[in-house]
C-alpha cells in the first residue's frame, strides 16, 4: 500500500474558480466560483446536469485548460500561472488521465500504449509494478495486440493502466464508462476503485451514471458552474435521491 | 451536387491550396516556358524584319553545300564588281552593298568586352543609302575610314563616348579607331546583349578579311517596276555562288538558326514542366485519397441521404475540376514570373537571351488551363472511385475507414507489372536499331513514366522496411544538422527571443528520444500515404541522380579522351573556351620565342556520300601534338596528307567501306570537288572525338574555304608549363584579346566546366519537382495532423511538451523524405547505367559525392516540409483536440 495518505497537503487545491466562456453578451459562465479540495487516497465523484460545468472544472484541475479567475495548486505548486512547457512537465509527474474515447494510438501495442506516459517522460517503469498493474487491468494476455484488435472494454483497461503506470498524484476521468456498455462499465468502474484501494491511487471520476458515483468515497454535485452539495461515501439510491431534490436532470 | 461540392472546396480552403500547389507549378514552368520563347522569338523577329526595311531583295553568296549553322561554315563572300552590275539594271531603284562579322570590341581594360555568351556584330554602314541602314544614330557622325560606330549600351557600361579611341579586332590583330558616333539597331537598345561595331565599307573589308568583296546586296526595286520584274532581272546577272531572295524570305533564312534553337529551347523547357507536373499529380492523388478517407463519415452520410455513386463521383470530380482550374489559372500568371526568373537564369550562366517585353500568346493560357485541368482530374479519378466505395454503414460506425479496395490484393502484382513494363520499353528504346529518335524519346519517356508509377505504387511493401532503417538516419542526420546551424542560427534566435522577454527552451541538439519514436512509428503506419507521398521525391530525386550520373560518365572519359589525344603543354582557345579563332591567333603564338611546337585544327563542313559532314583539317606539325587511336595508318600519314590525302574515323569508313587506299570525292563548302584518297583510319576515343569525319591537309582546306578558322590550337614550349612561360604566352596574344593560352589542366577543365554548367541549368529545372515534391509532403503532414487531432491532444495530455511534438513530426517527414531519396537515388542508379550500357561516351561512375550531397538535400526537404505542420500540431490546444470529434 501507498503512503500517499500520510502527506499533509492536499494533492489537489482550487479555490474560487471562475470560467467564462465569450464575451459581452454571448458570454457563457461555464464556472462562477468552484472550490475544491481532494485529499489523497480517494476516490471523487463529481455529478451534475449536462453543461453544468464538471468537464471545464476537470480540465482545469488537470491543468489542460487555464480559469478566468482562480487557483489551482497540485502537490502545492500554484499552477495557474506555469507556462507551457512547465505545465507539461506538471502532468507528466502528478496527473494521469482517462478519456471517455480511449485515445490510444493506433499503432502501438497495448504494451507501448501503456508505457507510453514514461516513454515520453524518459524514465523507466517499474517491473514489478508493471506486471502487477497489468494482472490487475486483465491484460496479461493481450500485451501484444494493437487497439484495433481489442474490445471497447479492452481498450480502456489499456487506457487505465497508460493513466496508472506513472503513478501520477491524482487521476483524472471524464466519463470513463461513458462509450461502453453496462457491463463492461460495471468492470471498469470495479477497477478504477481497486486502483485507489489497492495503490491509494488519488482519483476525480466525471460522470452521469448514479451506479458508478455510489463506488466514490466523495460526491460533488455540481449545476450551473457552481458546487451545489457534497456528500461522503452514498448508494445509488441517496444518490438518486439528492439529484432529484436538487433537480440535477 | 454542385453547390455542395464547391462548398466543400470552400470549407478546405487551405488543404485544397496544398493539393494545388504541384499543378501550379508545372503549369506555371510550361506558361513561363511558352511566354519565355516567344518573347524571344518576338525579339528576333523584330530584328531580322528591321534588317530590311526598305529591302525588296537581298543578294547573298551561297555555300556550295547545305552547311548546318554551326558557326564554322559562313556563306562565302561574293565579288564586289556585282554591285555596280546591279545598280545598272533599270528595274533597280536603289542597292548596297555591305559586309559583317565578327568585331571584338576591347575595353580600357584590354580585355575584349562580353555580354554574357551573345555575339559581337560587326559590319558595314553605308551613311548615303539610310533606307538600308538598320543602324539608328544616337548622337555623333557616321564612321569616316579607320572609325568605329558602337552601340550605345556598350558605350555606356564601359565607359566609352564620341571621341574616345576603342580597340577592334577582327580577323587580324587589333587596332586602334576612333568612335565617332553611338547607334543603336533601330530603337532596341541591345539585341541580347550582342556588342555592335559600325565601319564604313572599305574598313569592314580590311577588317574581315574581305577586301573586293561583299557579303550581302540590299536591293529596292525601282518604282514602277514590279518586284518580279526586279527578282528576273537580278536572277540574269547573278554569278555562281550567289543567290537572291525577296526581303521577307531572308529574314526567314536569318531566323532558321535561332528558330531552330527556340523550339529546342521550348521542348526542353516543356519537359521539365510536364515532369514538374507529374510530380505534381502524385502529390494531388495524394492529398485526395488521403483527404477522402478522412470525409469516409462525410459521404457515407450522403449515401444514407440519399446520394447515388455517380453523385458522389461527380461531386469528387468536380471539386477536382474546380481546383484544377483556379491552379491552371495561377500557374499561368506565376508563369510570367517564371519567364522574368529563367531570362535572369540564362543571363547568370552567360547566355543573354533577346526580350523586347513578354509576350503572352493565346496559346499560352489555352494549353496551361487544358494542361492543368486535365492532370487534376486524371490524379483525381482513382481517389474519387474509391469514395464511390464507402457503403452508408460507414456513417453509423465509429472510426469508419476505407475499406481496401477489391483490386488492392492484385496492387503489388500490377504494380511490379508497370514497372518491369516500363523497363522493357526503355531496354526496347535503347537497345533496339533503327529507332528514330523520335521513337527513342518517346520510348524511354513512356517507359521511365511507366517505371515511376509502378515503383510508387509498388513502394508501399518497402515502406516498413525502409523507414526502420531510415529512423536511425534520421535521427542522427537531423541531429548533424541541428549542430552545424547550432551556434550560427538557433543560439542567435534563442537570445533574440530572449531579449524580447519571451520564454523559450535553449535549444539543445541530442534528439528526444520519445518523441523521435513516436514520430518513426507513426511513418510506419499507413505505409501507403507514406509510399505516394515519397514517390513524389522519388522522382525529382531519380532524375537528379540520373543527371549526376551521366555527368559523371561523360567528364570521366571526355578528360580520358583529351589526355589521350593532346600531348601538348599549352592550348590557345577563345574566351569563351569554344569560339573557332582565326589563323592569325596561331601565326602570332608562332613568333613566340620557346615556342617549339604550334599545330592547329581547322574545323568546318563538307559533303560526301550525299552528305553534310563536319571536317578537319591539319598541318605538318600535328604528328608531334596529337596522337590518333590508329585502325590503319600511322602517326606520320597525319603530316603527310598533302592535297588529296584524307584520314577518316572508323565508324565512317565503316558505313562508306573506306580502307586504307580507297579514294572518295568531297565537295568543299565553296563548290569545289576534292578527289580524296584514304592515308589513315583512326578509332576516336569513346569520349567523344575532336575531329570531323574526315580530316585533310591545313594547305587542302585553306584552299577550298573562304574564311578558315581554327577550333583549337596546341603549343609547345621549351621547359613545358611554366609561369613565365604562360606569361610570355599571355603576352603574344594581347593584341588578339578574345584569345587565351590555357595549361593543359585549364584547358581540360575549362571543356568539363561547360558540361558542368548544363548539369547546373538541369538541377535548377529538376529543383523545382523537388520543391513540389515538398510542398507533397506539406501537405500529407498537415492533412495528417488534421486527422490525428484528437490523438495529438492525448499525447500532450499525457505529457508531451510543444517541442516534442514538432519534433515527432519532423522524424515523420524526414524519414519520408529519406524513403523517396533512397528509392530515387537506386532509380536514377539503374535508368543511368541502362544509358552507360549503351553510349560509349559514358562510362558508368557512381557520383558519390553528389549522391551524400542529394540524400542530405532530402534530408533537409524533410525538415522543411515540417516545419508548418508541425507548428500547426504544436499550436494546437490539447482541449480542443481532446473534444475534437
Ligand atoms: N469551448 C467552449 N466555448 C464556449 N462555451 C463552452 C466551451 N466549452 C464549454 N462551454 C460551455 O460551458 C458550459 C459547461 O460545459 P462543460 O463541457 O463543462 O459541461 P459538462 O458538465 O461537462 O456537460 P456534459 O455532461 O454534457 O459533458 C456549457 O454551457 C458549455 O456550453
Ligand atoms: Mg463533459
Amino acid at each position: 500500500m501507498e503512503g500517499t495518505v500520510t502527506q499533509v497537503v492536499e494533492v489537489v487545491d482550487a479555490k474560487d474558480l471562475v470560467r467564462v466562456y465569450g464575451e459581452g453578451d454571448t458570454a457563457v459562465h461555464a464556472l462562477r466560483g468552484v472550490g475544491v479540495r481532494i485529499e489523497p487516497g480517494q476516490l471523487t465523484a463529481v455529478m451534475g446536469p449536462s453543461g453544468s460545468g464538471k468537464s471545464t472544472l476537470m480540465h482545469i484541475l488537470a491543468g489542460l485548460d487555464r480559469p478566468t479567475s482562480g487557483s489551482v495548486k497540485i502537490d502545492g505548486i500554484e499552477i495557474t500561472t506555469l507556462g507551457d512547457d512547465a505545465l507539461t512537465k506538471l502532468r507528466r509527474q502528478h496527473i494521469g488521465f482517462i478519456f471517455q474515447f480511449f485515445n490510444l494510438l493506433p499503432m502501438l501495442t497495448a504494451r507501448d500504449n501503456i508505457l507510453l506516459p514514461l516513454t515520453i517522460a524518459g524514465t523507466k517503469p517499474d517491473p514489478e509494478f508493471f506486471d502487477n498493474l497489468v494482472d490487475r487491468v486483465g491484460l496479461a494476455d493481450r500485451l501484444e495486440h494493437r487497439p484495433s484488435e481489442l474490445s471497447g472494454g479492452q481498450q480502456q483497461r489499456v487506457a487505465i493502466a497508460r493513466a496508472l503506470v506513472s503513478r501520477p498524484t491524482v487521476v483524472f476521468a471524464d466519463e470513463p464508462t461513458g462509450n461502453l456498455d453496462s457491463r463492461t462499465s460495471g468492470e471498469i468502474l470495479k477497477l478504477m476503485r481497486s486502483s485507489v484501494d489497492e495503490y491509494g491511487q488519488t482519483t476525480v471520476m466525471v460522470t452521469h451514471d448514479a451506479k458508478a458515483a455510489a463506488m466514490a468515497d466523495r460526491v460533488l454535485y455540481l449545476a450551473d458552474g457552481e458546487i451545489v452539495k457534497e456528500t461522503g461515501r452514498s448508494n445509488q439510491h441517496e444518490i438518486l435521491q439528492i439529484i432529484d431534490t436538487l433537480d440535477l436532470q | 451536387m454542385i453547390k455542395f461540392a464547391l462548398q466543400g472546396l470552400l470549407a478546405r480552403k487551405l488543404r485544397t491550396a496544398l493539393t494545388a500547389i504541384g499543378v501550379v507549378l508545372g503549369v506555371a514552368l510550361i506558361s513561363g516556358t511558352y511566354v519565355l520563347t516567344d518573347s524571344i522569338t518576338s525579339a528576333f523577329d523584330s530584328i531580322f524584319t528591321q534588317n530590311y526595311k526598305n529591302t525588296d531583295a537581298a543578294i547573298t553568296g551561297k555555300n556550295a553545300i547545305d552547311a548546318s549553322e554551326d558557326g564554322t561554315v559562313p556563306a562565302p563572300p561574293f565579288d564586289a564588281g556585282l554591285l555596280a552590275k546591279v545598280r545598272g539594271l533599270p528595274q533597280v531603284g536603289a542597292a548596297g552593298g555591305a559586309v559583317s562579322g565578327e568585331a571584338q570590341l576591347i575595353g580600357k581594360d584590354g580585355k575584349s568586352i562580353v555580354f554574357g555568351g551573345a555575339p559581337n556584330l560587326g559590319f558595314s554602314v553605308d551613311p548615303t543609302l539610310p533606307q538600308f541602314n538598320s543602324l539608328t544614330l544616337v548622337s555623333g557622325a557616321w564612321p569616316a575610314g579607320d572609325q568605329v560606330v558602337i552601340d550605345t549600351k556598350t558605350a555606356k557600361e564601359k565607359g566609352f563616348t564620341t571621341g574616345d579611341t576603342i580597340g577592334v579586332q577582327a580577323r587580324g590583330a587589333a587596332e586602334k579607331m576612333k568612335i565617332s558616333g553611338l547607334v543603336e539597331f533601330g530603337a532596341v537598345s541591345s539585341i541580347g546583349g550582342a556588342t555592335l561595331a559600325g565601319f564604313d565599307l572599305g574598313t569592314a573589308q580590311r577588317l574581315f578579311d574581305k577586301t573586293g568583296k561583299l557579303d550581302q546586296i540590299l536591293i529596292a526595286t525601282k518604282s514602277g517596276t514590279s518586284e518580279q520584274q526586279m527578282l528576273d532581272a537580278v536572277r540574269q546577272i547573278l554569278p555562281t555562288a550567289t543567290q537572291v531572295r525577296t526581303a521577307d524570305e531572308q529574314a526567314k533564312e536569318d531566323a532558321a538558326g535561332t528558330s531552330s534553337f527556340l523550339s529546342f529551347l521550348q521542348t526542353f523547357l516543356l519537359v521539365f514542366g510536364g515532369i514538374a507536373l507529374f510530380v505534381g499529380s502524385f502529390v494531388i492523388a495524394n492529398s485526395l485519397s488521403i483527404t477522402i478517407a478522412q470525409r469516409t463519415r462525410e459521404f457515407a452520410t450522403l449515401r444514407t441521404l440519399g446520394a447515388s455513386r455517380r453523385q458522389i463521383l461527380s461531386t469528387v470530380v468536380l471539386e477536382a475540376l474546380v481546383t484544377g482550374f483556379v491552379a491552371a489559372v495561377a500557374g499561368l500568371f506565376l508563369g510570367l514570373a517564371i519567364a522574368t526568373g529563367l531570362f535572369k537564369l540564362f543571363d547568370a550562366v552567360g547566355f543573354t537571351l533577346p526580350n523586347n517585353g513578354l509576350v503572352f500568346r493565346t496559346r499560352t493560357i489555352v494549353v496551361a488551363l487544358i494542361v492543368g485541368v486535365v492532370v487534376t482530374v486524371l490524379a483525381s479519378l482513382r481517389p474519387a472511385w474509391r469514395a464511390t466505395r464507402v457503403p452508408p454503414i460507414a456513417a453509423v460506425r465509429e472510426g469508419a475507414t476505407l475499406a481496401p479496395g477489391r483490386l488492392n490484393r492484385y496492387r503489388p502484382v500490377g504494380a511490379a507489372l508497370l514497372a518491369a513494363g516500363g523497363i522493357a520499353l526503355v531496354l526496347v528504346g535503347l537497345f533496339a536499331d533503327g529507332l528514330s529518335t523520335k521513337t527513342l524519346l518517346t520510348l524511354l519517356g513512356a517507359g521511365v513514366l511507366l517505371l515511376f508509377i509502378g515503383i510508387a505504387l509498388f513502394s508501399s511493401r518497402l515502406v516498413r522496411p525502409l523507414a526502420t532503417v531510415a529512423d536511425p538516419i534520421a535521427r542522427w542526420s537531423v541531429v548533424v544538422l541541428t549542430a552545424l546551424i547550432w551556434p550560427f542560427v538557433l543560439v542567435p534566435l534563442w537570445l533574440v527571443r530572449r531579449l524580447f522577454g519571451r520564454r523559450t527552451e535553449f535549444p539543445g541538439v541530442l534528439p528526444d528520444g520519445p518523441a523521435v519514436a513516436i514520430g518513426g512509428q507513426n511513418s510506419r503506419r499507413d505505409p501507403h500515404r507514406t509510399a505516394s507521398t515519397a514517390a513524389a521525391l522519388m522522382i525529382g530525386l531519380a532524375l537528379v541522380t540520373l543527371v549526376a550520373t551521366l555527368g559523371a560518365g561523360l567528364i570521366r572519359p571526355f578528360e580520358q579522351a583529351v589526355d589521350g589525344i593532346f600531348s601538348a603543354d599549352y592550348a590557345i582557345t577563345a574566351q569563351n573556351n569554344f569560339s573557332p579563332l582565326p589563323p592569325p591567333v596561331a601565326a602570332e603564338v608562332a613568333k613566340v620565342p620557346g615556342v617549339q611546337k604550334v599545330t592547329s585544327v581547322r574545323g568546318g563542313q563538307a559533303k560526301a556520300f550525299g552528305k553534310t559532314i563536319t571536317i578537319t583539317a591539319v598541318d605538318p606539325q600535328a604528328p608531334e601534338l596529337l596522337t590518333f587511336d590508329w585502325r590503319s595508318g600511322s602517326q606520320a600519314s597525319l603530316g603527310e596528307l598533302g592535297t588529296d590525302g584524307a584520314i577518316v574515323d572508323a565508324s565512317y569508313a565503316d558505313t562508306h567501306a573506306l580502307v586504307l587506299g580507297s579514294r572518295f570525292p568531297m565537295q568543299t563548302a565553296t563548290g569545289k570537288t576534292l578527289q580524296l584518297q584514304v592515308k589513315g583510319v583512326f578509332r576516336p576515343p569513346a569520349g567523344g572525338s575532336p575531329f570531323g569525319n574526315v580530316t585533310i591537309s591545313t594547305a587542302t582546306f585553306d584552299a577550298t574555304t573562304s574564311q578558315p578558322l581554327n577550333i583549337y590550337t596546341f603549343v609547345n614550349m621549351s621547359g613545358g608549363v611554366t609561369a613565365a612561360n604562360t606569361a610570355t604566352l599571355n603576352d603574344a596574344l594581347s593584341t588578339f584579346p578574345n584569345a587565351k593560352a590555357l595549361t593543359r589542366d585549364e584547358f581540360k577543365k575549362a571543356q568539363t566546366d561547360s558540361i558542368k554548367s548544363i548539369l547546373n541549368v538541369l538541377y535548377v529545372l529538376l529543383a523545382l519537382s523537388v520543391l513540389v515534391s515538398l510542398f507533397g509532403i506539406v501537405n500529407t503532414l498537415v492533412l495528417t495532423v488534421f486527422e490525428r487531432t484528437r490523438e495529438l491532444g492525448m499525447l500532450r495530455a499525457i505529457g508531451l511538451t510543444r517541442g516534442q511534438v514538432k519534433k515527432m513530426i519532423r522524424q515523420e517527414s524526414v524519414i519520408t523524405a529519406l524513403i523517396g531519396a533512397v528509392i530515387g537515388i537506386a532509380l536514377g542508379l539503374l535508368l543511368a547505367s541502362l544509358l552507360a550500357a549503351r553510349l560509349d561516351e559514358i562510362s558508368f561512375t557512381i557520383p558519390v559525392a553528389q549522391l551524400v550531397i542529394f540524400a542530405v538535400v532530402s534530408v533537409v526537404v524533410g525538415i522543411f516540409a515540417a516545419i508548418w505542420p508541425a507548428r500547426r500540431a504544436a499550436k494546437l490546444d490539447p482541449l480542443e483536440a481532446l473534444q475534437y470529434e
